[in-house]
């Protein structure tokens, strides 16, 4: 089947197996490995990605499911050679060890400052409670998510 | 790589559609909406499907919460986030925040549905306690724009079995509001996110003279399916709330209830845990009823 579905702000259209999961059609077919493949299960949040602005764990999305909409994956964040304050947050306060949960980590907690400029600690551990880190680094990770919001709102100023 | 074995995918252009697809292809095609409960029993091989219908496009449709004098009405297709961030919800029925906040987590909460929690008829499942808890009616759709509306206690026919059949659809799910009334719900997991270990519901109904009018508990996790327990009811219809009613209703919980041991706990911790939740979520309801 053919799918057609705007990533990062330009359109792909390609043909696909109707079982192909998002992240596969990403990572393999688009060849944005940013995205990062988990568990399988929906459990680890690695794999997170936007569809239609929402936050979605992309192994238990058919990219079919995806046709006409559109995907926001870890590679759009940046404008240009600007980093968004959340990776710019992650790279200041060492939000990353191994860096492996960190495309899922940087795609939910920037949605939730989309939603929410300044959340609290405990508002950031609820958001990515969903997402494992198996560097134990959550404490950094909450720290990177506050830097972005107060970086955010002096430059709002 | 873990993925589903091949399938035709078929998208749904309206809730008839939708039904007249799964009438031409029989119990060879699944409904899929949020997947998170399907895709992975699909990747397992637990389930296999010739054709599987997208039922995300229906949500325009069937994404919805009125909420009405005398009942509530939900479309099939209202995903997790929408039941927890709706405050006329939560003001008619707390029993479904109770819930929402515990259930899977912010991410899967964007695509999960209500109707695809009940159609899945987990034993573990919380809106499916939920729904028992405030006896709830499915209106199952079928071919000609057929519709019929059945209890919980019909739906869930068996463990990951309904009463919906081939050429039919889960549309929409009835909560009758009365007066007075107070809810809970409180699940024991074992880390964020997980299945219940177990879980109970509360929802009560208080006489003028703050007795109850009627009381109900729904548990899950404990047994094939999600259960009701009529003595409970029973037990609590007409007397003035009191912590020996709660006592009392706990220990029939833990009683009444069908627990197995497995990898989540024994046998007899999850008995301790219907009653305790019991307790607590009843002593919360009438709580709430009062305020």
């Amino acid at each position: 089947m053919q799918v057609t579905m705007i990533v990062n702000d330009t359109e792909v259209t390609r043909e696909i197996e109707g079982r192909l999961l998002l992240v596969h059609f990403l990572r393999d077919t688009l060849g944005l490995t940013g995205t990062h493949w988990g568990c399988d299960t929906s459990n680890c949040g690695t794999c997170v990605v936007w569809l239609d602005g929402e936050p979605v764990k992309s192994c238990t999305v058919l990219a079919a499911m995806a046709d006409g909409h559109e995907v926001r994956t870890v590679e759009g964040l940046a404008k240009g050679a600007e980093l968004d304050p959340i990776q710019e947050g992650f790279m200041q306060c060492h939000g990353l060890q191994c860096g492996f949960c960190t495309p899922g980590m940087m795609m939910t907690c920037r949605a939730l400052l989309d939603k929410n400029p300044d959340p609290t600690d405990a508002e950031i551990r609820e958001a990515i409670s969903g997402q494992i880190c198996r560097c134990t680094g959550y404490s950094t990770i909450v720290r990177s998510v506050r830097w972005a919001s107060v970086h955010e709102a002096r430059v709002n100023q | 790589m873990q993925v589903p074995a091949p399938f035709e995918y078929e998208r749904a252009t309206s809730v008839d559609q939708a039904i007249g697809l799964l009438e031409r292809l029989g119990s060879s095609a699944r409904l899929v909406a949020g997947g998170h409960s399907l895709l992975p029993m699909m990747k397992l091989r637990l389930a296999n499907f010739e054709y599987l219908i997208d039922i995300n496009p229906l949500h325009a449709e069937l994404g919805y919460i009125r909420v009405q004098a005398d009942e509530v009405r939900i479309g099939a297709m209202t995903r997790h986030r929408e039941l927890l961030e709706s405050d006329e919800l939560a003001a008619a029925f707390p029993i479904f925040r109770d819930a929402e906040r515990v259930i899977a987590d912010p991410v899967v909460r964007n695509r999960g549905t209500l109707g695809g929690s009940l159609c899945q008829a987990d034993p573990s499942e919380d809106l499916s306690a939920v729904c028992t808890t405030l006896d709830a009616s499915c209106v199952i759709r079928g071919p000609g724009g057929a519709e019929r509306v059945v209890s919980m206690e019909e739906f869930h026919v068996g463990p990951y079995e309904t009463a919906v059949g081939d050429g039919e659809m889960l549309v929409e799910v009835h909560l009758p509001v009365r007066s007075n009334g107070g809810s809970a719900y409180e699940k024991v997991e074992r880390r964020a996110g997980d299945w219940a270990v177990a879980s109970a519901g509360a929802a009560v109904w208080l006489a003028p003279d703050g007795t109850f009018a009627d009381a109900r508990v729904g548990l899950a996790a404990v047994g094939p399916n999600t259960t009701g327990i009529p003595e409970i009811s029973q037990a609590l219809r007409g007397s003035t709330p009191s912590e020996e009613l709660y006592e009392r209703a706990g220990a029939i919980a833990a009683s009444s209830c069908d627990p197995a041991t497995d990898q989540r706990g024994s046998e007899d911790y999850k008995r301790h845990l219907a009653d305790e939740l019991t307790r607590r979520t009843l002593r919360k309801a009438v709580e709430r009823a009062r305020s």
